[in-house]
């Protein structure tokens, strides 16, 4: 094979956008994005035709909700933080110590919205909004308990030292994916629990 | 020197079909991940649903046959008509096309497989699950039984007792998770899996055609799973989201099942209108007339598509305001339609047309086409639509737009490309009688089917009396669908016939000008033993087309372009440009997928069944199959590609 005229030098797999698994979360994230549209949709169809006030039992509490929110959103924030410091030191041990953080805020939001269904003064079976609200909040934490499974696997790969110097792409996708979570909650949050402040 | 080109070719073919031959045996069985093996899975598969579902049609047009017939009872005749609907809408329509698009794209944009290869080999085996899912209770006699629209409060439990609906709304769960997977992988394909040089203005028709209906997918599907979710809730957990008492609205599952089901419709025909696209020309000796408004057409489509869906509603009572719009909206998507008709007319106008049997498929499909895009535009206008809704006008209406531009494109597309699949021809002749007694059997059936709609016979209902004055009409569908049965039955004796004793195809047996047409016959594993370098949008026709002096590179043997032979490789480009940026490694066989699915189908009849301890069984293999498949596996940060020339 000595006829070839050159060669050239090519990145394997790739990052970012020139990966193939960019592609296939933004694929993802986007099939799941229009699943939160339809609910959201769903949401607002039964709202508007319904007779009476909507929701039935008044605007839902904000007591334990917008704590809640302020914790999914700094949790992200801490996960974008641990991304970063890993990208320019490559340090497992700090990495992992910032995973850490972010599943123990993400558990403690599933906690407290538990706390908060359990609270509520009606069932799943209740009524039509009873329905469209906990479906919409449900399949959101379904979400977030997916994220929190990526989490926990990325923490275990991080403490078996998987991630070298050119094989991250798992650790900015599980943030990818966590950062949608969270982006997603705030417009859940704002549906279900602001508007109803001021209808 | 030509001697020792062949012997580098020879050496590095040899080592290619090392790195990338499925194992043997049972395992390789279950594992492989060839988008060519895939491909022909999906198309045998998605064809024993066609007659099954086709069986389904033919009872039913038995008991059609006369008035007052007691072939069905009711019961028996409302689970027929919703499995014929299910079978052929979702288990055969997409399916067959995803099996085109998975053995085509690949070859066609000169790549060696599909982007997630794993990820192609889980769709099938989750369609394959799904739709024995679909099935499970058939024999039971507990099929589902509401239509394939599935319109509540008709398939409430108040109303349909019995596991028929839950089977429905779980298995379409089930299923549109293998749609999705699916349509990511074509999107990701499209955007990363090229040759360097195919850019977005060089692709065939039918990958336009099928990236459409996969982003499609992407944001439709979503709609219809939630509403079968809700369903089985409101089912079978007591919720209100269409049961009125407790404030819930019917027509929210109507809402949602027809803004995914529009678009779905497009992406049963678009992919297949891109068949004709590209196959037609090579029978007109010539390119196809206005590709780039083709192509543009088939994105605006899709588009208009997601805004016409109110036209399944307008006898629901909405808004005039509402339906002034919707209607509007269907009246505009007939232009981009046109756009293609005209298109292919034009092709053959100006073409040196040859009458074989794959032109014959082709030109029949541009007057099926006309002819229910005609009854489909007059349906758009409201107070007319409100004359023929649910009356047989519509039943004809939907068969020539489903059998007209996805069945007849889809049998003329196998006999197109059944010589690149098998390396043989199919039988012209029997080809010749196949496609005339589908296309009288056709139009015997469904034709008269506007006339019995006019008269009034209302779709979905078993029987109907003799004083109507329909009963001669229907025995002549009846006649009709037999005959078009026949045509079939004649296709799988050639299908059968030609793959012992057909004729050796050789590498290009039509003098097509695409690149999937410069490899052997059946392909090789590897597809291509050097990336092709792609200069024009025809790279076998180039020599008689003389549009530039630019030359595609297709070096089969000679080691012209990359070899990529440092284990499973293939190149990965510019979603635009198409120009080299990475080289992918690809995985090789895995029984993961398999195993994914096994895990899925757990779940599922967890579900069905209401056994948690299946669910939780069902879903932690689910997780740590995915951990297994999602383990990050250690490879170089860059290599160097040998580039020959």
């Amino acid at each position: 094979m000595s006829d070839h005229a050159h060669s050239e030098i090519l990145p394997v797999g790739g990052t970012d956008t020139v990966s193939t698994a960019w592609w296939g979360m933004a694929c993802l994230i986007a099939t799941e994005a229009i699943l939160f549209v339809y609910l959201i949709f769903s949401y607002a169809y039964l709202g508007s035709q319904h007779d009476g006030p909507w929701p039935p039992s008044g605007a839902p509490s904000l007591k334990l909700a917008l704590p809640n929110t302020v914790i999914l959103v700094c949790s992200s924030f801490l996960l974008g933080w641990g991304v970063r410091e890993f990208r320019r030191r490559r340090d497992n041990g700090r990495l992992a110590l910032f995973l850490v953080g972010t599943i123990v805020l993400g558990t403690a939001f599933i906690t407290i919205q538990g706390f908060e269904w359990a609270g509520k003064p009606f069932a799943f079976s209740t009524n039509a909004y009873s329905a469209a609200f906990f479906i919409l909040t449900g399949v959101h934490m379904a979400h977030v308990a997916v994220g929190l499974l990526m989490l926990v696997m990325l923490l275990v790969w991080t403490l078996m030292g998987r991630f070298g110097d050119a094989h991250h792409e798992h650790l900015a996708l599980g943030a990818l994916y966590w950062h949608f979570v969270d982006v997603v909650w705030i417009a859940v949050f704002t549906t279900a629990y602001l508007v109803p402040q001021f209808s | 020197m030509s001697a020792q080109v062949e012997t580098i070719g020879s050496a590095q073919r040899r080592k290619l079909l090392g790195i990338w031959e499925t194992a043997p045996g049972l395992y390789g069985w279950l594992a492989s991940v060839d988008h060519k093996t895939i491909g022909i899975r999906y198309l045998c598969t998605a064809f024993f649903f066609l007659v099954i579902g086709g069986t389904e049609a033919l009872v039913m047009r038995v008991q059609l046959a006369q008035p007052e017939l007691k072939v069905l009872s009711p019961d028996a005749y409302n689970q027929l008509f919703s499995m014929h609907g299910t079978t052929m809408m979702f288990l055969y329509a997409l399916p067959m096309l995803s099996g085109f698009s998975n053995y085509l794209w690949p070859l066609m944009l000169g790549s060696r497989d599909m982007a997630f290869p794993r990820l192609n080999a889980l769709s099938y085996w989750v369609f394959l699950f799904a739709g024995i899912f679909l099935y499970v209770s058939f024999p039971l006699g507990q099929a589902p039984n509401g239509g394939w629209f599935a319109y509540v409060p008709n398939t409430s439990l108040e109303y349909d007792p019995g596991i028929n609906m839950d089977v429905f709304a779980l298995g379409l769960i089930f299923l549109g998770i293998s749609t999705v997977v699916g349509s990511a992988n074509f999107i990701v394909t499209l955007l990363r899996c090229r040759a360097p040089g195919m850019s977005v203005n060089r692709l065939p028709i039918l990958v336009w055609g099928t990236l459409t209906a996969s982003a499609a997918n992407l944001l439709a599907v979503p709609a219809v799973s939630l509403a079968c979710a809700m369903l089985w809730l409101d089912r079978r957990y007591g919720t209100h989201f269409f049961e009125m008492s407790g404030g819930g609205r019917p027509l929210l599952w109507q809402h949602l099942f027809w803004i995914f089901g529009h678009p779905w419709v497009y992406a049963l025909v678009l992919p297949a209108m891109g068949i004709v696209s590209d196959a037609l020309p090579v029978f007109c000796r010539r390119p196809l007339v206005g590709y780039t408004l083709v192509a543009i057409s088939t994105v605006a489509t899709m588009i208009l598509g997601f805004g016409v869906w109110v036209h399944h509603m307008f006898a629901t009572g909405l808004p005039v305001m509402s339906l002034a719009f919707f209607s509007a909206a269907s009246f505009v998507i007939a232009v981009p339609s046109a756009v293609g008709v005209f298109a292919w007319i034009a092709t053959i106008w100006t073409g040196k047309p040859h009458f074989t049997t794959p032109f014959l498929f082709f030109a029949g499909f541009i007057m099926l086409f006309v002819i229910g895009g005609v009854s489909g535009f007059m349906t758009a206008s409201v107070a007319f639509d409100w004359q023929l809704t649910d009356t047989y006008f519509i039943v004809a209406h939907l068969h020539y737009v489903l059998l007209g531009i996805n069945v007849f494109p889809v049998i003329g597309g196998i006999h197109f490309w059944f010589p690149k699949m098998s390396g043989r021809m199919l039988d012209e002749r029997l080809g010749k009688w196949t496609f005339w007694t589908m296309f009288v059997g056709f139009n015997a059936a469904f034709f008269p089917m506007h006339v019995t709609g006019l008269m009034g016979m209302p779709r979905r209902v078993y029987t109907y009396p003799s004083d109507m004055g329909v009963g001669w009409l229907n025995l002549l569908s009846s006649v009709g669908a037999f005959v078009f049965a026949v045509g079939v039955l004649l296709f799988l004796i050639n299908v059968a016939k030609s793959l012992r004793a057909g004729e050796p195809a050789g590498n290009n047996p039509w003098d097509a000008p695409t690149l999937e047409w410069a490899t052997t016959s059946p392909p090789p594993v590897y597809n291509f033993a050097t990336i092709p370098q792609v200069a024009s949008r025809y790279p076998l026709w180039e020599g008689r087309l003389k549009e530039s002096d630019e030359r595609s590179i297709i070096g089969d043997a000679a080691p012209d372009g990359m070899v990529l032979d440092r284990g499973k490789e293939t190149i990965g480009v510019t979603p635009l440009d198409a120009e080299p940026n990475v080289v992918l490694k690809m995985p090789g066989d895995s029984i993961l997928p398999f195993l994914l699915s096994i895990g899925m189908t757990l779940l599922f009849f967890g579900m069905l069944g209401q056994m948690i301890w299946l669910m939780v069984l069902g879903a932690v293999c689910e997780i740590v199959i995915l951990a297994l498949w999602l383990t990050p596996k250690p490879h170089a940060a860059e290599e160097r590609v040998e580039v020959y020339e």
